[in-house]
């Protein structure tokens, strides 16, 4: 019996071997419970290939994989500056100091213009690394500045959302962004170009209720947490347990408010049709 | 009042006596007639839709409408409308663009309604379409936050060519108290974040997102109704002036133009 004689070999691991196992090869999955190995993971889009669960994958992941190569990223040294000089348990402007390093972007989207199986297209992707992908200014401004790029480019816009909603931290200021964004969305629509949302795990709150939901088409990726009110709140509300299912996409589907449920590796494919249809 | 501190002001914002849309109405024009209904799915009583008349013109008015006893805050929801209330907001708002008839919003909610048959029924989606509709709407458009400005619940009739405040009303991203339990994780410190939310009408004016504040009675508007109505007729009327002489392609480009401004970053 072999494995017997495994147990004898030296119970120290050296400290790279450690390393390696206390990095997690392996992850139990959060939809199937399996043993999940990361590199199979890695190779499937971040999506479980036993169950389909849709891991985040951050925003420069997303315009990988949903533009061809070479495209180009717009305004990515816009940075928030504290407006409100807000403070709660820690200050916004300590925060603001510290996640650039520790998340790899400087805010909570970034934009990119290129091509989408040779469209001309706009995209905007949500960071949800950076303060829950939350809508400050420059969430606000940077989709607003790509809606007018893709206008005056004559592309397509894709935006994929991620996100908790506005930005308490900058107050009003986020508020509005909603209305800045939807605004420059009502001239998209005029322009007959075409405008792809697809809502990822999690939309909610200020980004559903302005440019998330105005897709021309709505995608959503499967199992999504998808709403207006994020599911506590609503409890806390109504003091009842929310049904099984509620707010995700599946829910959505049957409510009327998205236009498909598309799998990751299915997107690139789905918006490339989508767009031969609107566009020739 | 100056003394009044952030908190102090969100407590006056939603003082129970303070004048509700429908007691505006009363004061502000003659002839007032409410139309009800989305035409998809229900009336809902938490946003007041109609017609008057002002000043001998007609216009269109749209308004949360809170209850005062407690069988009228149950039937106004506590003025929390729900998506039919935003699509029968858009339905008249269409309505007054067709006659060319200006509309006059009156904002004071705590906030869309946060439930299931909200939900199902697309909250997020009636909010998000009245934003880019009303951004294009070919007549003036004058929004008034009368008491509480409740975050995409009150923006959802809140895009306008003029944005007032109310000088003891509010306009938040979020509710103070929810901003406390979110991020000092409990319900003690809602008058911190009243103050660090900056939402007072002082605040948004400095951070240029709104345009005029209307002062109010001594004490507050709950103080005087007819009196906090009868400038705000005046207010309301020095601005239609003002709005009516823009043309229309100005006037759209003006409200894009200045939607556009808002924010704070850098680069
Ligand atoms: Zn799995």
């Amino acid at each position: 019996m072999t494995w017997f004689n495994r147990e004898k070999r030296p119970l120290e691991a050296t400290d790279e071997e450690r390393h390696v196992v206390t990095e997690g090869l392996w992850i139990k999955c959060i939809g199937c419970k399996e043993a999940l190995w990361k590199k199979d993971l890695e190779g499937n889009c971040q999506v479980c290939p036993k169950c389909g669960y849709h891991y985040k994958i951050t925003a420069h992941e997303r315009l990988n994989l949903l533009l061809d190569a070479g495209w180009q990223e717009h305004d990515a040294g816009m940075h928030a500056t504290d407006p409100l000089e807000f403070t709660a348990t820690k200050s916004y402007k300590v925060s603001l100091e510290q996640l650039p390093k520790k998340v790899g972007v400087n805010e909570a989207v970034i934009t990119g213009q290129g091509k989408l199986d040779g469209y001309p297209i706009v995209c905007s992707a949500m960071e949800y690394n950076f303060i829950g992908g939350s809508m400050g200014s420059v969430v606000g401004e940077k989709i607003t500045r790509a809606i007018e790029r893709a206008l005056d480019t004559r592309s397509a816009f894709v935006a994929v959302s991620c996100s908790g909603g506005a930005r308490m931290q900058e107050g009003a200021l986020s508020l509005m962004q909603m209305a800045k964004i939807s605004a420059a969305l009502a001239k998209l629509d005029k322009s007959n170009l075409p405008y792809i949302s697809v809502l990822t795990d999690p939309t909610t709150g200020g980004v559903t209720a302005s440019f998330a939901m105005l897709g021309d088409l709505n995608l959503a990726e499967p199992g999504a947490l998808i709403g207006f009110a994020g599911p506590r709140v609503i409890e806390q509300t109504i003091r009842q347990k929310l049904p099984e299912g509620f707010q995700r996409s599946e829910f959505l589907l049957q409510h009327g408010m998205i236009d498909a449920i598309v799998e990751r590796k299915e997107l690139k494919p789905f918006i490339s049709k989508s767009l031969k249809f609107f566009v020739g | 009042m100056e003394h009044l501190s952030a908190y102090e002001k969100v407590q006056l914002a939603r003082h129970p006596q303070r004048p509700y849309f429908l007691d505006y109405v009363q004061h502000v024009c003659t002839d007032f007639v409410e139309v009800h209904g989305d035409r998809k799915f229900a009336d809902d009583p938490a946003i007041v839709c109609g017609f008057g008349f002002l000043d001998g013109r007609a216009v269109c008015l749209v308004g949360h409408q809170k209850g005062r006893d407690t069988k009228q805050k149950l039937y106004r929801n506590f003025g929390m409308p729900k998506p039919e209330g935003y699509r029968k907001s858009y339905r008249v708002m269409k309505l007054a663009e067709k006659f060319r008839i200006p509309i006059l919003t009156f904002i004071d909610t705590p906030g869309a309604y946060p439930g299931i048959d909200a939900e199902e029924r697309g909250q997020a989606e009636a909010i998000a379409f009245n934003l880019r509709e009303m951004s294009q709407m070919r007549v003036p458009i004058i929004a008034t936050v009368t008491g509480e400005g409740g975050s995409g619940g009150a923006l959802a009739i809140g895009v306008a060519d003029r944005v007032n405040m109310l000088e003891y009303s509010i306009y938040s991203v979020i509710a103070p108290e929810s901003c406390s339990a979110i991020l000092w994780r409990d319900q003690l410190h809602a008058a911190d974040a009243a103050e660090a939310l900056k939402l007072t009408p002082e605040d948004l004016k400095k951070l240029n997102l709104i345009d005029e504040i209307f002062p109010e009675p001594e004490g507050g508007a709950q103080n005087d109704h007819a009196g906090m109505a009868r400038s705000l007729r005046a207010a309301l009327i020095r601005q239609l002036g003002e709005l009516s002489k823009v043309p229309l392609d100005q006037l759209i480009e003006g409200r894009y133009s200045k939607f556009r401004a808002m924010g704070a970053f850098g680069e």
